[in-house]
């Protein structure tokens, strides 16, 4: 099989047993993005030198025995974690020019754990959109059909793992922006429990949902990496203090007697009914490996958008409030006064998406407005993460669509916000409510994939990574590359 | 949303707009308000407002030591104009 086809988990054996160098590994690989990468537009930068260097030094490690798991294996980081001495821009004019001067601890864990980073990936930007239409850099373009969006805003994670420039990518999910890609894609996306993934070194969108997570071809590879990134870290005041299990250990743990619960309101209007018809087939696997199927209703979770669409603008306002051309980053030319330099700096830096995002935050929390707006907004928030607790009372995981349709066009929904945002209808509520959720390849609705979505409790990763193994292991869904790619 | 309240959020959030662009924030933004006023609908009487979605959570202390380096100069690399360990910005004081 072609070097580039293969998952991490083969990759690393292939490297043990001297089949192949990660020197080599690595040329071959960035030989397929030089090919690919015009097309897609899925990287914002080739980190050439920096990974022949960290490839020689796995090299090393993996001769002299002392290699770990991930000794050796190409990645890509979505370009919203800081990467010490390359430049993170977030998919900003803002940060065009900015070199983070630290590693984020994801960034770290995984340089330890000896991979190979290979480029940073293309982004809406600051992670605002879901369709990747909002880079600096332009938009990222779906390897299934370059006319179609990849989702967003991993969107360069999603569409270089499709396209198999790369094994697996680091992304992160503020309301669905790695479990939508990785379903338009055809690829497995996971974001993980809220306080789970150290957010030191991400690029804040809004503190309260911001989770890491990773885009890989299958679950196995998903939870090689994640137990790499997991865990606590003293420099993010909102991670967890909690062990961290062998996520790669329990992935083969049979699901018979697992209890799955259909959300109701995630089949109700709106679901396209051949996406249905995947999403309900991968239930029917699920049904054969011994799980029970049962509805269970969120009552609130309808309000999920809205309640959204006032918070994470809300924690946006106040987040970006800090480039203001003084300490780094983008400066206008010539500023005539202090607000002046603010104004025109922060005007210029901007894109449309985040302008409009940053003003809608700054109105819901203004004088008059907070109550109306803001606090009721965390209200509703309250109500959706009392519902899915009732639900989790009930059941072991829930399972649904990832997104209603499979990739739309570039340009289609641009002009709409409103319609943009409903393509986060079923990824937003497990960010309100803080938990870990997947998206798994299930399918084609004509020639595009789609997802299915596997939401858990609190700190369920393991099981949810189980469970997408074992129904990888009963379909090739996710071993699917596009045409031009294979 | 009209034109005057799109220019004191601007204001506010010390956002420069092109005149063409204050028509699209007035359309869309005013899409945005009415579509997130269906919260209204959600009857929330007694429902504590959620913060943070690890209820119990709580903010922990670290002891009061130093644990970072002085590196303005690596952090001032970064910055548009600085001088003397400085950052420069158009004059404040008349």
């Amino acid at each position: 099989m072609s070097i580039y086809r293969s998952s991490l988990v083969q990759l690393a054996k292939g490297l043990r047993a001297g089949e192949f160098s990660s020197v080599e590994l690595t040329r071959s690989l960035l030989e397929r993005i030089r090919v690919h990468q015009p097309q897609l537009n899925a990287l914002v930068s080739v980190t050439q030198d920096g990974a022949f260097a960290q490839a020689a030094a796995a090299d090393r490690e993996l001769a002299a025995g002392r290699a770990g798991p991930l000794t050796g294996l190409p990645i890509v980081h979505k370009d919203l974690f800081c990467t010490q001495g390359v430049r993170t821009s977030c998919g900003s004019r803002m940060l065009d020019n900015f070199v983070a001067p630290y590693d984020a601890t994801v960034v770290a864990r995984l340089k330890a754990a000896g991979t190979v980073m290979l480029g940073k990936s293309n982004m809406d930007e600051f992670a605002m959109g879901s369709s990747n239409e909002n880079s600096f850099y332009g938009p990222v373009r779906n390897p299934w059909d370059v006319r179609l969006v990849p989702g967003g805003s991993s969107g360069g994670s999603a569409a270089a793992v499709a396209a198999r420039l790369v094994p697996a990518a680091t992304g992160t999910d503020t309301g669905g922006s790695i479990r939508q890609p990785a379903a338009l894609c055809g690829v497995t996306g996971i974001k993980a429990t809220y306080g789970r993934v150290s957010r030191y070194g991400m690029i804040a969108f809004a503190s309260s949902l911001d989770q890491a997570g990773v885009i890989s071809a299958s679950a196995a590879d998903a939870a090689l990496m994640l137990r790499a990134m997991a865990g606590f870290d003293p420099r993010d005041s909102t991670s967890v203090d909690r062990p961290v299990p062998d996520y790669v250990e329990s992935l083969e743990r049979p699901v018979r007697g697992l209890k799955i619960g259909l959300l109701k309101e995630f089949f109700e209007k709106g679901l396209d009914p051949e996406n249905e018809r995947r999403v309900r087939e991968a239930l029917a696997v699920f049904e054969k490996l011994g799980a029970t199927l049962t509805e269970v209703s969120l009552p609130s979770i309808a309000l999920s958008v809205p309640a959204y669409y006032v918070v994470a603008p809300a924690e946006c306002s106040s987040n970006l409030a800090r480039y203001d051309g003084v300490r780094y980053g983008y400066r206008c030319k010539d500023p005539q006064d202090l607000m002046d330099l603010y104004k025109r700096t922060r005007g210029e830096g901007f894109g449309a998406e985040v302008k409009r995002r940053i003003m809608t935050g700054t109105y819901v929390l203004s004088a008059g407005y907070y109550d109306a707006y803001y606090l009721k907004a965390q209200k509703v928030r309250q109500l959706i993460t009392s519902d899915f607790e009732r639900a989790f009372a009930q059941v072991d995981v829930i399972m649904g669509p990832t997104t209603p349709t499979p990739a739309f066009e570039i340009g289609a929904k641009i002009a709409d916000p409103v319609t943009m945002y409903l393509n986060d209808i079923y990824t937003i509520g497990a960010n309100l409510a803080g938990l870990p959720a997947m998206s798994v390849p299930c399918g084609f609705v004509g020639a595009l994939p789609v997802g299915l979505q596997i939401i858990g409790p609190h700190f369920a990763e393991q099981r949810l990574l189980n469970a997408a193994h074992l129904y990888q292991r009963e379909t090739d869904w996710h071993l699917r590359i596009p045409a031009g790619y294979e | 949303m009209d034109r005057e309240q799109i220019e004191t959020v601007a204001h506010l959030a010390r956002l420069e707009l092109r005149e063409a662009e204050i028509p699209v924030y007035q359309a869309s933004l005013t899409s945005i308000l009415a579509f997130v006023s269906e919260l209204d609908r959600a009857r929330t009487d007694g429902v504590t407002p959620m913060a943070h979605p690890l209820a119990g959570l709580t903010q922990r202390l670290r002891p009061d030591a130093i644990t970072e380096r002085d590196e303005h100069e690596r952090y001032q690399a970064n910055a548009p104009q600085a001088e003397a360990g400085l950052y420069l910005v158009p004059k404040v004081i008349e």
